[in-house]
């Protein structure tokens, strides 16, 4: 979703689409992708609204890492702005 | 080597633990554990290690599968008897998880072939039910710098202790020498409870995973002992090494791996 993350002030470092699969792969497929990071680098996250926003996010606090930004894109589906915190 | 959807499903509870994660799921999928020995305490073993996603799995055994070998090797079932014990446990730990490769070697385990087959693997698993066959492992493991895993079962006992090379003793440190054949009973005789093979063969891929994962204590220096009467698990610790061990101490005087005799009543069965 280039056009939605462009809405946002920071600089996304690599994005990660968890619509295509259902709790509890949905956290699995973003800790996945947070693992490749470095410590303070930021990840996108698409995501299905309902379960997937109520879950998601707090999963991702309770590992620690900083919850930037939470984009509504009008389409049934948002963008998780994450900073990963830790190595 | 991104994950597949897939693959992030099939491995989720583990990838969600902590201490593995998406990089200590890789190291698994990367990990080569050798298991020989496809009975009592392989099956369980190579089931789970099948279904954790260790990427490359071989699996030593000449016998067939007994209708009489059922009670406690779950990886065989009986529409199997009569097949290859290897082909049997190849097919069981496919059916798993067709995301890893097993390897097969229907072949006893000896002097002559032991350092080309654990060649090339990170573990091996010593499943095998006979005095010789586990000195056979411990002094080629040693000699070739592998970690491995022993363990032995007897009616309701059983216990295991894991070699990792320099972290403390070895089965030869510990046992020094195979009692003479037909001092002790073999299980065929003795007789062993199945669910042993399960506990300790369990207990044996738990070693394996952490190997990989490189999460907590290894179960090196250490015996642990299971007694399922009086329901006692007990860690005998070991000593260390005095460096006069024949096979891991400083001057070893086993430098080849060696077979001893087998005690004549297994050998007649074989």
């Amino acid at each position: 979703m280039p056009a939605h993350e462009s809405q946002t002030e920071y600089p996304i470092d690599d994005t990660v689409d968890i619509t295509d699969v259902v709790c509890p792969t949905t956290f699995v497929k973003a800790k996945v992708a947070l693992e490749e990071l470095d410590d303070g680098q930021v990840l996108s996250i698409r995501m299905n609204d309902g379960e997937p926003v109520q879950n998601v996010p707090r999963s991702i606090k309770e590992e620690g890492h900083k919850i930037l930004k939470l984009l509504d894109n009008h389409d049934g589906t948002y963008n998780l702005i994450v900073q990963k915190i830790g190595e | 080597m991104a994950f597949s959807n897939e693959q992030l499903e099939r491995y989720s509870r583990h990838i969600i633990l902590k201490e593995i994660g998406a990089k200590g799921q890789k190291k698994l999928l990367n990990g080569k554990v050798l298991i020989i020995g496809a009975g009592g305490l392989g099956a369980p073993a190579a089931m789970y290690l099948a279904a954790a996603g260790v990427g490359t799995i071989g699996i030593a055994d000449a016998d067939n599968v007994d209708l009489s070998n059922l009670q406690r090797q779950v990886i065989h079932t009986t529409s199997d008897v009569g097949k290859p014990k290897v082909e049997s446990a190849c097919e069981t730990m496919q059916a798993i998880n067709p995301d890893i490769e097993v390897k097969t070697y229907q072949t006893f385990v000896t002097s002559e072939n032991i350092l080309d087959l654990i060649d090339g693997y990170d573990f091996v698993l010593d499943g095998t039910d006979n005095f010789p066959a586990k000195f056979l492992i411990n002094d080629a493991c040693v000699i070739a710098k592998k970690s491995f895993s022993h363990a032995g079962i007897i009616r309701f006992q059983g216990q295991l202790m894991t070699y990792v090379p320099d972290s403390g003793a070895c089965y030869r440190c510990v046992f020094k020498q195979p009692p003479p054949p037909d001092a002790v009973p073999t299980c065929r005789q003795a007789g062993v409870v199945g669910a042993m093979a399960g506990v300790i063969g369990c207990l044996q891929a738990m070693e394996a995973v952490k190997f990989f994962i490189n999460a907590g204590n290894l179960l090196t220096g250490s015996l642990l002992t299971y007694n399922a009467l009086t329901m006692d698990f007990r860690k005998i610790k070991l000593p260390k090494p005095d460096g006069k061990c024949p096979v891991c101490g400083e001057h070893p005087t086993i430098l080849q791996p060696f077979d001893y005799e087998q005690a004549v009543c297994d050998l007649k069965e074989k």
